[in-house]
């Protein structure tokens, strides 16, 4: 799922800059080549072996280390064991709603904090950056402490409640980026023909700040299907996908059942596949 | 400039920055949403004691200080000045962009003041042209009017009938950015105007064009303008522009009216040192005053030499004056300046030939510079050389008085 937040920042981030042609020298020889496709290798192994163990016959308790030749059973029995699909069922309901909640929420920050100069701006910006920038651990601890505090009993709302806190900065950031580089008369001139201020926003900035917007639901969405430390800490009884795996693993002494394999396979296609709409969306579009 | 009444010869106004604004104007003190003269038609835009100041942390600055200002129906309007002088906010509080912070601006005789851009008969046409990127051409233009709800049909036909106004039938499909500078320009014309606007505002629209496509579409807009005879109000900070577009124009500077006048009077009777230097080439002459003749002022000179001001009136012998000659009203000759006539002495230091004619710059006895343009004419060749002594003479007429001279005037010099 980092592919998607990589592609999504990167995006985010290009359209701020558009990039200076440089010409870099160029290296004959084979070493640097050589030595580029091996990091590659290393990069992408594990997801290799994920993929390919996804196909392994074998028994289904836990995933064979031997290939026992190729199947599909796995494919065919991907929600027979019901407590990963729950789990499974948390990790996407989570990650949808955090996006919508983040998104909106996050826009509206975007657009004031990237609009307007205004007394407590400077703060507003500087806790989005500690947000970022603030250990993992750091903020699930803080939360646990919260919601213990507060006697919220923890399961699937304090997660949500969790994961909406740490993806929303990303959303501010990538959508206060978008705005700040959007020209205020644009605005001004749909108020000019007659657009109030609704249909200003509605007609006018947020078709022109979409990319921004939608790099920032990607990211959120990224991220919370992704978490795994901070939901740790305020999940109570409640299971999502990452936090099932980590658990399987320790209770079978090292292995995980091969439906696992086949749900990592998904969700990575299912990144790569809209990692690379994204970036042909955005070449079409620039 | 308070008592303004719509066709009053403005030409003889002095500066207005000072005048008293609302005294002798009963309509605009009691009751400004009612100043509908009989016999008169109530005018496009008036502004009456518009201010505006930014409050920062660094201290309040003051953009526009008390400008009143009259504009008729069908005009086109230009306001001129330097950067900073308070024009643009003048347009946008017009617009609605910025509110004052004191004063009214009635728009046919309505205080816009505090309503909403959105609900102002009034479209302006932005320096960066602000085209929405995302829609096509057709839709930038369509845009005002499916706001107002304007049936379908009845929108193909005006979109149309202004694309072929600006002359971009064929582009509609088009994106802004697909087109060209001057393109865009006129679509943001054409999306201003197709919402058919009591009055357009234009905030520097040439700005951003080079110098050839610039001069064409000052003929283009003044064409539509014509065609349209919808009110125009133009903000420029280039003279040339201003002087060969505009009905009337105002010149401002720090905040303030300096004059307001045809774009002729502008140049042949400036009113200010100031609007002397900022329109065309000025000479400025500072001389003191001999006798008085009425209210023509007879300064001192030298031998041969004369220097006569007329109009310049409240002047009394001994005080200093300041006076402007435009350079192609000077003549050069080696003979003293005939009867009537004013003629100063001096000594040509450079000749530059500019093609149509030939400019003169000449240091005079009393030290001062002066330029005098010369027509190359058919049968001409230089009058003189570098180094020769000349007389300058030309007509008293051509004397402009721009008042007494105080330490403020000198100031502006630098600025000018």
């Amino acid at each position: 799922m980092s592919a998607i937040a990589g592609l999504a920042l990167e995006e985010a981030y290009e359209n701020d800059h558009r990039p200076v042609t440089v010409h870099k020298p160029k290296r004959k020889g084979f070493l640097l080549p050589i030595w580029g496709w091996l990091v590659i290798l290393w990069l992408s192994s594990p997801i290799v072996v994920m993929i390919v163990f996804g196909f392994n016959d074998g028994t289904g308790r836990a995933t064979s280390t031997k290939w026992n030749g190729f199947t599909f059973k796995w494919y065919q029995n991907l929600f027979s064991i019901s407590d990963l699909t729950t789990a499974l069922g948390n990790s996407i309901t989570i990650a949808i709603f955090t996006t919508l909640i983040a998104v909106v929420l996050g826009t509206l920050m975007g657009v004031a904090l990237g609009r307007w100069k205004f007394r407590g701006a400077g703060s507003v910006n500087l806790l989005l950056f500690a947000n970022i920038a603030a250990p993992e651990v750091v903020l699930g601890a803080a939360l646990l402490s919260l919601f213990l505090t507060l006697n919220i009993p923890r399961g699937y709302v304090t997660i949500l409640l969790a994961h909406v806190m740490f993806s929303i900065a990303y959303v501010v950031v990538t959508v206060r980026a978008r705005m700040s580089g959007l020209d205020p008369s644009l605005e001004e001139a749909a108020r000019d023909l007659g657009a109030g201020p609704l249909v200003t926003f509605f007609r006018v900035t947020l078709p022109l700040i979409a990319p921004g917007v939608s790099a920032g639901a990607l990211l959120a969405f990224a991220m919370s299907i992704d978490d795994y430390i901070i939901t740790s800490f305020n999940n109570g009884s409640t299971q999502t996908f990452p936090l099932w795996v980590y658990g399987a693993a320790e209770r079978t002494g090292g292995s995980v059942p091969p439906q696992v394999n086949v749900m990592g396979t998904l969700i990575f296609a299912f990144g790569v596949i809209v990692a690379v709409g994204g970036a042909v969306a955005n070449r079409k579009r620039a | 400039m308070s008592e303004m009444t719509p066709y009053a010869d403005v030409a003889d106004s002095p500066s207005t920055a000072d005048s008293p604004s609302t005294a002798d104007d009963p309509s605009t003190a009691d009751d400004p949403s009612t100043v509908d003269h009989p016999g008169t038609a109530v005018p496009a835009i008036r502004l009456i004691g518009i201010a505006k100041r930014f409050v920062s942390r660094r201290g309040t600055v003051t953009a526009v200080e008390r400008v009143d200002l009259v504009i008729n129906e069908g005009e086109f309007f230009s306001l001129l000045g330097p950067s900073g002088c308070g024009k643009t906010t003048t347009l946008r509080m017009i617009g609605g962009f910025e509110e004052p912070t004191e004063g009214q601006i009635l728009l046919y005789g309505r205080d816009v003041v505090g309503v909403p851009p959105n609900h102002r008969d009034v479209n302006m046409v932005f320096q960066s042209y602000a085209l929405f990127p995302h829609m096509s051409v057709y839709d930038n233009v369509a845009f005002g009017l499916k706001r107002k709800s304007v049936p379908t049909a009845e929108i193909r036909q005006r979109v149309n009938e202004m694309l072929d106004l600006v002359q971009l039938d064929g582009k509609a499909d088009r994106r802004p950015r697909e087109l060209s500078g001057g393109q865009q320009q006129r679509v943001a014309l054409a999306r201003a105007l197709v919402n058919r606007p009591r009055a357009l505002l234009l905030d520097e629209p040439l700005a951003a064009l080079d110098l050839k496509l610039r001069q064409a579409m000052q003929i283009e807009l003044k064409r539509i303008q014509r065609e349209v005879g919808i009110t125009f109000v133009f903000v420029t900070h280039d003279q040339n522009e201003a002087l060969t577009m505009s009905d009337r124009l105002i010149v401002m500077n720090a905040g303030k009216i300096e004059q307001l006048a045809t774009p002729r009077d502008m140049y042949e009777r400036p009113a200010s040192r100031f609007v002397a230097g900022f329109i065309g080439t000025s000479n400025i002459l500072t001389g003191t005053v001999k006798t008085m003749d009425g209210t023509t002022a007879i300064l001192e000179t030298g031998v041969n030499e004369s220097l006569v001001v007329p109009e310049a009136t409240g002047l009394i012998a001994g005080q200093q004056l300041d006076l402007t000659v435009r350079p192609e009203k000077i003549v050069l000759s080696a003979e003293p300046p005939g009867p009537g006539l004013c003629g100063l002495r001096g000594r040509v230091m450079e000749v530059v030939y500019l093609g149509t004619s030939t400019q003169y710059a000449v240091k005079t006895a009393e030290g001062a510079d002066l330029l005098a343009f010369l027509q190359n004419a058919s049968d001409s060749s230089d009058v003189a050389a570098r180094g020769d002594d000349v007389y300058l003479t030309w007509r008293p007429e051509h004397s402009l008085c721009l008042g007494q001279t105080s330490g403020a005037q000198l100031d502006e010099e630098a600025v000018a």
